[in-house]
């Protein structure tokens, strides 16, 4: 299980990378693995507005589905368009090739209240007992 | 080896009907102008009557049905289906009749439909029932929809449905149909509700509560009545589904503990058979003040004649077009007149000693997640195999080479790793032992030989199937 | 008791391995005052053959095809079932099977559905079907529904000519979430296009239309398509008699989105009304929305080809509350008997079929048309079925014809008061010409 240093995470198991203004979000190494197989990804459109802790989309494995909440609130100005033909890439690379929207973020003080990193691992610990 | 698809032996000129060969006098075109009409049902099969014959054969060769052997999928009552009621559901009179031909030619099917509803009150304690759903998941509906119209003609239709962790998935698949939100009640951890959970969160804009009896632990819900007293103290209402009715005919009734509305399962608990998903049928029984609002039409008896009445002016409507899946209950009717009361009682307590008995013999072996007595149904957890990295469903796919249909899988969602075996009362205690015997070979290679059933299944007409693949790469039908 | 194999002695081990006394101590720990102590209130058990006696003599008293010429559809519809169709559907490894969650034992019923979803898709013309509904009228509910949650929208339009109990239920389905209307017929007995042009608008999710209609016209389809798709709506269309679709051009090729329909007319007795079978399709974009089970084609573990149910998570057992519908059980054996049905009949004997019913349907109409007494209140292109408009009441005829045992049709009477003057008449190749004569007699 791999818990990147530089990214903040939330309860549902989001991560969200700070690039500049923009915030790259997407599933956690632990969330991908809870799911098993992703066959399929729902994104919202570029322009949509998503909101804190409020689902921008959906993700479905085999056997379960999720919801995908925002870390961050602002406007979507991209998405990973290949998730739709290749969804297995949030399970080899959730923090790298599967990243699944960009956010041009509101208000950047919401990132305070997210898990940093080691907060995130301990948080992972107490759920996995 | 694989079967073709009938397209893949389909060849141009090939005829597998009969019809009159007479001279027709009307040219279609001659009726119907060009732009309505249709040129060619494209790529439609065209085989001989043997191809589809054998075809079909060879499918039922590559499947598994209770008469081939044990079947213990958990909540659904795989119990034999008797062929006497396939016989009397081809008689003419049942077959060939039409819904809408007069009622007074319909005086037979009509008693049978009064009559299978008399019976179903009485064994679930309720006063009236509508045979209209097609199966549980619409009784589920039509009862709930009851329930909404109940309050709704109240003046508040309220906002949402109490609805244990431990239901199945239609339960609130359907309160959500009837518009209502779902709010979860936590089971203890002996595996029931507490009425001080269902206290807490029933208020006046609750419509009522949704549980199951026994639950989907197998459990009896030990305080169901003080459960229904808290719900009916709010003026909510409450709704049992009757999937799990197999334990308890003859020994407790739904109605008597305070339940308002029951649905059941004529294709489980009252032997009519699955038919590889339905038909199926499931009839809505409720309490005498709710009668009102049942789908229309119910049969009533008027002096010596059977009639159908649609004056309920209350009534929600229609779930189905007609009468509902009048041929399931012929059969379920003819299974409970060849049971009788004595008959169907000394089936609750057979299903519950067999299930009783598989728990006994397994609980060496396998984790039992909640210990209090099980009635018709147990379920084990994988937590003793997990750490050899073998799971529920890798020995599910393992039974199989041993000749079983597996029981039901990660179902309820309250436990890990959920394996749900219901026996039913028509397995013989040879069949029983049998199936132990496998079950304990299987613990033992999740010990000593864990490969065998992470590979598994070996002796089935195909080897563990890619449902990852069948979900990312969709193909629905077949293309030429 | 021939289903319960338990012996004495079976029981008094089994229940010492428990370390039970008795029966009665595997239930006492449920509270006594919630058990029942007095036995239930039933009629004694019959032996088998008791039981077949009394069941004939149920059956024997109620009228049926064979007993009775009979003109009646409506929705439901008496075809000849070939023999290989029952032969195969009771084979117990098909009748006694359960929904195939497990694929590795249950490729036989994954493979007939898988082609039945085919066959339902060619008969359409449509993308995508299911793995069946309840029958068309639920269907057609359903399919509201899923046009609601498309197009997230609230209004839809249904016309007077669709089945009055398919209205219904829909009714049912969405009450409190669709805001349902309706429009009428136009005087050839076709849905008011003007009306809908009207009516239908951007908050309008769909507008279901039914070909051949309730009357027995043919919609005009083409048009409809237009009006539909200017609204911004979804084209739902539904298909009480499939056997048409041997002949007429298919709801896919007027570019519905939803295609429903009753499957019952293809391989299944009518059984007084159920079980039926809920016919759906949709388009490739649509199918996430799609209720029901869904087969899937995919290989197993050594690449052969292999097929298991798939989008679950569409379904009640994984979505829950959020799932597309409630289905579970659907009606698996009528789908199978109509893949065995359709594989038999063909794209030939499918047309011929329909062919021999638009004949037989004309032959009718034309002896009809001399009867004094009798007018045809609605002209335009038909298949099977037609309104006849008499003078005496429709339903003392068919009391009168009961003596001669024939069923002439239905009294439109109590589904449309404004036409308690006409009778539904319905035709089938079980309606021999001799029959035909017979009803024209009856009736002269």
């Amino acid at each position: 299980m791999t818990f990147p240093e530089e990214l903040k995470y939330t309860k549902e198991h989001e991560w969200v990378k700070v690039e500049g203004n923009k915030g790259r979000v997407g599933v956690t190494d632990y969330a991908q693995h809870q799911l098993g197989d992703v066959v399929y990804v729902e994104l919202p459109k570029p322009g949509a507005f998503v909101k804190k802790m409020e689902p921008f989309g959906v993700i479905e494995s085999v056997k379960a589905v999720s919801d995908l909440f925002s870390p961050v609130s602002g406007k979507v100005i991209e998405i990973n368009e290949s998730l739709v033909k290749a969804p297995e890439k949030v399970n080899k690379d959730p923090y790298g090739e599967g990243w699944m929207i960009i956010v041009e973020m509101m208000d950047p003080a919401e990132l305070n209240d997210l898990f940093a990193v080691d907060a995130y691992r301990k948080y992972v610990e107490e759920e996995s007992k | 080896m694989d079967e073709p698809l009938i397209f893949e032996r389909s060849r141009r000129g090939r005829k597998g009907y009969s019809l009159p060969e007479e001279k027709l006098k009307t040219k279609p075109q001659d009726v119907i102008p060009d732009r309505l009409l249709r040129q060619d049902i494209k790529d439609f099969p065209e085989v001989s009557e043997l191809d589809v014959v054998r075809h079909f054969t060879h499918l039922s060769q590559r499947n598994y049905g209770v008469d081939t052997g044990f079947y213990p999928l958990g909540s659904c009552t795989m119990k034999y289906n008797p062929k006497i009621n396939e016989e009397a559901a081809r008689l003419r009179g049942f077959a060939l009749s039409h819904p809408c031909q007069p009622e007074e030619l319909s005086q037979g099917v009509l008693r049978l439909i009064f009559e299978l509803s008399q019976f179903l009150a009485e064994i679930g304690g309720l006063d009236a029932v509508s045979l209209q759903p097609a199966a549980g998941a619409q009784g589920e509906f039509t009862g709930m929809r009851v329930i909404r119209a109940y309050h709704e003609k109240k003046g508040n239709p309220r906002a949402a449905v109490l609805i244990p962790d431990t239901a199945h998935g239609t339960n609130p698949a359907s309160s959500r149909l009837c518009g209502y939100g779902v709010i979860q009640v936590k089971t203890t951890e002996k595996g029931v509700l507490a009425p001080e959970a269902v206290s807490q969160a029933m208020t006046e804009d609750i419509a009522g509560l949704m549980l199951t009896n026994p639950n989907t632990l197998g459990l009896f819900e030990t305080n169901i009545k003080e459960v229904a007293e808290v719900v009916h103290s709010k003026g909510g209402l409450v709704y049992c589904d009757g999937a799990n009715m197999n334990a308890l005919m003859g020994i407790a009734r739904p109605g008597d503990m305070g339940v308002d509305v029951l649905q059941f399962n004529l294709h489980k608990t009252f032997s009519t058979p699955h038919g590889g998903g339905g038909p199926g049928s499931g009839p809505v029984a409720v309490k005498k003040h709710l009668r009102r609002f049942l789908p229309v039409p119910l049969v009533v008896k008027k002096g010596t004649k059977y009639v159908l009445d649609y004056k309920l002016p209350d009534s929600i409507g229609k779930v189905k077009a007609f009468y509902g899946n009048f041929g399931v209950m012929v059969r379920a009717y003819a299974y409970i007149r060849s049971m009788g009361a004595s008959g169907l009682k000394r089936a609750s307590e057979c299903a519950v000693l067999n299930a009783r008995y598989l728990r006994e013999r397994l609980l060496p072996y396998f984790d039992l997640p909640y210990d209090s007595p099980c009635l018709h149904e147990c379920v084990f957890s994988d937590n003793k195999q997990k750490e050899k990295g073998v799971t529920t469903l890798d020995m599910a796919k393992r039974l199989m080479d041993y000749g079983f249909h597996p029981p039901t899988i990660y179902f309820p969602l309250v436990v890990q790793g959920a394996l749900m075996i219901e026996p039913t009362e028509t397995e013989s205690r040879e069949t029983l032992d049998e199936f132990v015997e496998a079950m304990i070979a299987i613990a033992k290679e999740a010990q000593e030989n864990p490969e065998i059933i992470l590979s598994a299944p070996h002796r089935t007409k195909v080897s563990r199937v890619d449902e990852v693949k069948a979900a990312r790469e969709l193909i629905l039908k077949w293309k030429p | 008791m021939r289903f319960l194999p338990h012996t004495e002695d079976d029981i008094r081990e089994m229940l010492e391995a428990i370390g039970a006394g008795s029966l009665a101590d595997l239930f006492s720990h449920i509270p006594s005052h919630l058990k029942k102590e007095a036995p239930l209130r039933l009629p004694p058990r019959l032996s088998e053959q008791e039981l077949l006696s009394h069941l004939s003599a149920l059956s024997g008293s109620t009228a049926n095809s064979e007993s009775f010429i009979s003109f009646l559809g409506a929705g439901c519809y008496d075809h000849f079932i070939p023999a290989a169709v029952d032969a195969i559907s009771s084979r117990s490894e098909f009748l006694t099977s359960y929904t195939p969650y497990q694929p590795e034992v249950s490729q036989g019923v994954l493979q007939a559905i898988f082609e039945y979803q085919t066959l339902v898709c060619q008969l359409f013309e449509m993308d995508v079907a299911n793995a069946s509904m309840y029958d068309g009228a639920s269907a057609a509910a359903e399919a509201v529904l899923m046009a609601g949650r498309i197009k997230r929208r609230t209004k839809a339009i249904l016309s007077m000519a669709l089945h009055p109990e398919y209205r219904s239920v829909i009714k049912t389905y969405c009450h409190g979430q669709m805001d349902i209307q309706e429009i009428g017929l136009t005087k050839e007995g076709l849905t008011d296009l003007l009306s809908l042009g009207r009516l239908a608008d951007d908050t309008t999710a769909c507008v279901v239309l039914q070909s051949p209609n309730f009357f027995g016209p043919i919609e005009r389809l083409g048009e409809a398509d237009a009006i539909v798709h200017r609204a911004g709506a979804l084209f739902v269309m539904a298909v009480a008699e499939p056997i048409s679709l041997g002949l007429l051009r298919p709801p896919g090729s007027f570019n519905a989105d939803i295609v429903v329909g009753e499957g019952q007319p293809l391989g299944s007795p009518t059984s007084f009304g159920g079980p039926g079978l809920g016919l759906f399709a949709t388009r490739n974009a649509h199918v996430r929305q799609m209720p029901g089970r869904i087969v899937g084609q995919t290989a197993d573990k050594e690449g052969k080809r292999a097929f298991c149910l798939t989008l679950a998570t569409r379904e009640q057992h994984i979505r829950r509350e959020k799932a597309t519908s409630n289905i579970c059980t659907n009606e698996g054996l009528l789908a199978l008997r109509s893949a065995v049905y359709l594989s038999l009949m063909g794209k030939q004997g499918l047309r011929r079929l329909s062919e021999i019913i638009l004949d037989r349907t004309e032959l009718l109409k034309k002896r009809l048309k001399r009867i004094p007494g009798l007018s045809f209140p609605f002209n335009a292109p038909a298949f099977n079925e037609f309104v006849v408009r008499m003078k005496r009441s429709p339903e003392k005829l068919v009391t009168a014809l009961l003596k001669k045992k024939i069923i002439p049709g239905l009294p439109l009477g109590r589904y449309y008061p404004e036409m308690k003057d006409c009778l539904l008449i319905s035709v089938t190749e079980k309606n021999s010409p001799e029959d035909i004569e017979a009803l024209c007699k009856a009736l002269q």
